[in-house]
């Protein structure tokens, strides 16, 4: 049978890439800010809070158009929900984006200051966060829940890592309250990656509902 | 899902030919009472035909014939002893295009319900068939004026008032709106949720925005390599407009055919 409706198809598949593209800036903006933070490198930080205004364009662009698709193809079933599963999408990338701001920011706040600790579990935590982000848009272009559910197991390691993180921060805050400062910051990056693997996993859970029509709960 | 109990009409292992040609194959669907079915899919699937065959309409059609059976009231409506002109008031009909009489108002209302005996108050059945219908306030100073005077959503709810008239239990639609301009579209449509109240409801439509807003209930048709018609899939209009069962179904629904 020839396909029909050629246009609105491209238009879908076209919008599906400028998903992949945002995820792709919001991938490099953790991991920027972590590179940031470790290396002290107050540059970079400065470039990960201008690329975050890029990532804001992106939302508003694909909002638009995802917007014009619905007023003017009327799509229903699997469109409608591959439609509303992308404008979920975005919205968590970017919120992802806004934890890399902040995580950015952090790097500069203490970018003068000597390390209280090396940092090893936290630039951890950043690469989980990306991988997961590349590996649930990969399963959202591809409309895979099985992936986007493996996916999510991710977040647990992020989690764990972050309880770590925490215990040990304390301990050195009990330990000598000058570290106090320093030590509230990295608890807050380390807030702020966990918090930015659970809009991953939120993403896992609109895929699946992408490709079922139904809402699961991956975030336990 | 739809409850068997509630089934005003149900069709069982229908096929329906003209002469050798099966239009529609081993169609088994239910009309709920008091609810809308939508009957819809591409052109030349059956869905018109299936509609018909509720109320013996093909009948008139030359070398048509009905295989299998359908039940009204819990009987056979194709039955030998069963006259079709009685089935044909008790489920009523509304075509495409509005064919009100070339008579006045009143007379297109009126007419129905004398042949049919009725013997009460025939100002006071034209009144409360015309309200029915909302179109009372519109026409109620020109009731002798001809019907085709009236604009063709107009007419078209004249001719929904003159169905509703006979006191049927269905009423059969067969693209009821698609002549009509947009905000014509809408009164029939709101309309048609009123009057399910009261009736019960099955409409064909190609519009299936319209069909997503106004059924209860959705019956996908498609033709097979004979080009005889058959039924994909039935559900909730929810359930087949959000997450239909079937591929076909979805390809359709969304476009990609057609």
């Amino acid at each position: 049978m020839k396909e029909i409706r050629k246009h609105y198809h491209e238009a879908i598949a076209e919008i599906d890439r400028e998903v992949l593209k945002m995820g792709a800036h919001v991938e490099e903006s953790v991991g920027k800010a972590m590179s940031a933070l470790v290396n002290q490198d107050t540059s970079l930080a400065e470039q990960v809070l201008a690329g975050d205004e890029v990532i804001n364009r992106f939302e508003q662009q694909i909002q638009d158009r995802l917007t014009v698709l619905i007023a003017t193809e009327q799509p229903v079933a699997g469109e409608l929900r591959h439609i509303i599963t992308s404008l979920k999408v975005i919205s968590q990338l970017e919120r992802m984006g806004d934890h890399s701001v902040h995580i950015a920011k952090a790097a500069v706040k203490i970018a003068q200051e000597k390390f209280i600790k090396s940092l090893i579990d936290l630039p951890k935590m950043a690469e989980y966060g990306m991988k997961m982000v590349h590996e649930v848009l990969t399963a959202f272009s591809d409309r895979d829940k099985d992936k986007a559910i493996s996916v999510a197991q991710l977040d647990d390691r992020i989690d764990e890592l972050h309880n770590q993180v925490w215990r040990e921060l304390l301990t050195y805050m009990m330990a000598d309250v000058s570290t106090i400062n320093q030590a509230t910051t990295l608890l807050f990056v380390s807030r702020w990656l966990e918090r930015f693997g659970d809009h991953a996993t939120n993403i896992s859970e609109w895929v699946v509902y992408d490709s079922t029509g139904e809402h699961i709960e991956l975030n336990l | 899902m739809q409850k068997e109990s509630e089934y005003i009409i149900t069709i069982k292992n229908l096929n329906q030919y003209y002469g050798d040609f099966l239009a529609a194959k081993d169609v088994n669907l239910g009309l709920e009472k008091n609810k809308v079915t939508a009957l819809i899919g591409p052109s030349g699937c059956g869905k018109s035909t299936v509609l018909r065959t509720m109320n013996r309409m093909n009948d008139l059609i030359k070398g048509a014939g009905t295989k299998g059976e359908v039940f009204f009231e819990g009987k056979n409506i194709y039955d030998k002893n069963v006259d079709p002109v009685e089935v044909r008031r008790k489920i009523g009909m509304v075509f495409q295009k509005p064919n009100p009489f070339p008579k006045s108002i009143y007379e297109n209302i009126a007419w129905g319900a004398r042949i049919n005996g009725f013997q009460g108050n025939m100002d006071e059945l034209v009144e409360t068939s015309l309200k029915k219908t909302a179109l009372w306030e519109e026409v109620k100073d020109k009731l002798k004026q001809n019907a085709l005077s009236l604009s063709g959503g107009q007419q078209q709810r004249l001719c929904i008032a003159r169905a509703v008239a006979v006191q049927p239990s269905v009423l059969l639609m067969d693209e009821p709106a698609s002549a009509l301009d947009p905000i014509s579209t809408a009164k029939i449509e709101d309309l048609i949720d009123e009057l399910k109240q009261t009736y019960t409801i099955a409409i064909v439509t190609h519009n299936m925005q319209q069909a997503g807003r106004i059924s209860d209930y959705t019956a996908f048709f498609m033709v097979d390599e004979e080009r005889a018609g058959f039924l994909v899939e039935m559900g909730s209009t929810d359930q087949i407009f959000f997450n239909p069962s079937d591929k076909r179904t979805e390809a359709y629904i969304s476009g990609r055919f057609g």
